[in-house]
């Protein structure tokens, strides 16, 4: 196995392999369930949750004084 | 302008920010104004005055380590710090290891650029740090992924927002690529030279893995990654697919670095590696223009924003000039278009669509969003934004568009042949005809440059009525405190 291993002609085609096979694999994380895919495009939010808190903060502020 | 909370400047760690910011525009303006010197060199070679010290191949790599390393690495710094905290809603995890990432950082290009002024360079082209800068630059390379990984674990949200993940992957490959490129044996502990390990061809591989992953990790990845975050947030609207910004990272990720070999086309590489090398750069256009779309497609339904925001204008251009550069770089790794545009202007023109184009517009861009919210005030002036913008804009336009020129007709008369097989033109007829190409792009360089002025300008004005505007607000305090107190 390890001699198997050691030749570059076997590991380049196997390296290509595994990639692809990764690669594919995250595609397919991404867009087949429609749940994952949902909670995936609600991370996008995250730069604005302080802009909300913030807003939320001022409301409160404006609410009280 | 939105204003951020002023709780934020006591919640987060910006005080290292604004250094890195400040100093980003510091070494801009001295690395842009060191390229313009050398393209009016290569106009009018008088300019190089016999003095050693400042002659184009003295200053050529004080231009590209000043923008790249000074400007781009101080703003990636400055960036990555202010969004992993923002959208960690966690402060820095160390702030004497912050500071030594600036002092570390600061220091290596310093000592660099007048290291190159002086003939002290390994000559290896963005890797011409000698050893002992190469091993500073090293521990402050560590220091920060200690910095950026420990302020991710503190993070109060589940998930970490993309644009950390390119800015993590700049950091990894980055330090990667500095180890293994530079490898090498001082010939002593008080000698600046050293041996490299690699040698021949091995050497020329090396080197390109590592340019060419240098431009894929440094100058687009890390950019990606304020991009990620500064459009969305100048937007006011998310970016316009996270799924997409999945497939982008990955597909980045897994493509860049097999890229390299097509900067050596036709040289004793073997073939199969050359081959390999342009059939992963066309398929790089998939990644690099869903990111591109991703972007730009932020400001579905808001396109209005254009004619009323420069600052969106400058972000918006930016990711143009990245579609565009990232067609022109596959078309340019085929080997027959590689055959007529290497060794030529075609290249030279070709960086500076990325370099001027993308990564510099995205900076600025970012910087104008950036700095009035460090400073909790206003931009001094949105029209000197716009100046700046048009400046900018036609600065690249000649730029790009003469070294098309000089390049395409460079490259077309150096392979030329009569009936005989003779070459048609002599090299020297060559430089004449590329004489006038030259000179427009200094005159690009000019108002490119002229831009970065006007900016320095409006930063150092908003800094100040910033700074009016606190003591102004402490003096109010204090008079009401001394009214209260009597």
């Amino acid at each position: 196995m390890m001699q198997w291993l050691s030749n570059m002609e076997n590991t380049k085609p196997l390296a290509l392999v595994i990639f692809f096979v990764v690669f594919v694999g995250i595609l397919l994380y991404v867009f087949a369930n429609k749940k994952r895919s949902k909670r995936l495009e609600s991370y996008k939010n995250i730069p604005f949750l302080e802009d909300d808190e913030a807003g939320e903060q001022k409301d409160k502020d404006s609410r009280n004084g | 302008m939105a204003h951020s909370a002023a709780a934020a400047t006591t919640q987060y760690n910006y005080d290292i920010i604004k250094k890195f910011a400040l100093m980003a525009l510091v070494w801009g303006l001295l690395g842009m104004s060191a390229g313009t010197y050398i393209a009016a060199e290569l106009a009018f070679p008088f300019l190089n005055f016999d003095i050693a010290e400042i002659t184009f191949g003295r200053l050529r790599p004080v231009h590209t380590t000043l923008v790249i390393f000074g400007f781009g690495g101080s703003a990636l710094f400055a960036t990555s710090y202010y969004v992993v905290q923002r959208t960690s809603q966690a402060r820095l995890a160390s702030d004497w290891m912050a500071n030594l990432t600036f002092w570390g950082w600061q220091l290596s290009v310093l000592i660099g650029i007048i290291g190159y002024m002086n003939g002290i360079t390994e000559g290896k082209e963005y890797a011409e740090f000698p050893w002992y800068v190469d091993l500073l630059i090293t521990v402050t390379w560590v220091l920060y992924l200690l910095v950026f990984v420990m302020t991710l674990m503190r993070r109060s949200q589940p998930h970490i927002y993309v644009a950390n993940w390119f800015y993590l992957a700049f950091i990894l490959a980055t330090a990667i690529l500095h180890v293994f490129r530079n490898l090498s044996v001082p010939v002593g502990l008080f000698n600046t030279t050293s041996y490299s390990l690699y040698s021949g061809v091995q050497d020329a591989m090396v080197q390109w893995w590592y340019g060419h992953n240098a431009v894929g990790f440094f100058l687009t990845a890390a950019f990606l990654g304020m991009m990620y975050y500064f459009v969305p947030k100048q937007a006011g609207r998310p970016i316009y697919s996270y799924r997409l910004s999945i497939i982008h990272f990955w597909a980045l990720s897994f493509m860049y670095m097999w890229v390299g070999g097509h900067h050596l086309h036709w040289t004793a590489l073997p073939d199969w590696a050359s081959s390999l090398a342009a059939a992963f750069s066309i398929m790089l256009l998939l990644p690099s223009w869903g990111g591109m779309i991703n972007g730009i497609m932020t400001l579905s339904g808001a396109w209005d924003k254009l004619r009323t925001d420069p600052i969106m204008l400058f972000l918006i251009t930016a990711l143009s000039f990245y579609g565009m550069s990232t067609f022109e770089g596959p078309m340019m790794s085929l080997k027959s278009v590689n055959a007529l545009s290497h060794y030529t202007d075609w290249t030279v023109g070709h960086v500076h669509s990325g370099a001027l184009g993308w990564v510099a517009m995205i900076s600025f861009g970012s910087f104008y969003h950036l700095i009035p919210r460090l400073w909790e005030t206003r931009l001094y002036s949105v029209k000197l934004v716009y100046v700046h913008f048009w400046l900018a804009t036609i600065g690249i336009v000649l730029y790009i568009a003469s070294m098309w020129v000089s390049g395409i007709g460079q490259g077309l008369m150096l392979r030329a042949f009569d009936d005989y097989g003779n070459l048609a033109y002599t090299f020297i007829e060559s430089v004449v005809f590329m004489h006038w190409p030259l000179v427009v792009r200094m005159i690009g360089g000019m108002f490119f440059v002229s831009g970065v002025v006007v900016m320095a300008v409006n930063v150092a004005m908003t800094i100040r009525n910033a700074k009016l505007e606190q003591a102004a607000l402490e003096a109010k305090i204090a008079a009401k405190m001394a009214k209260a107190g009597a």
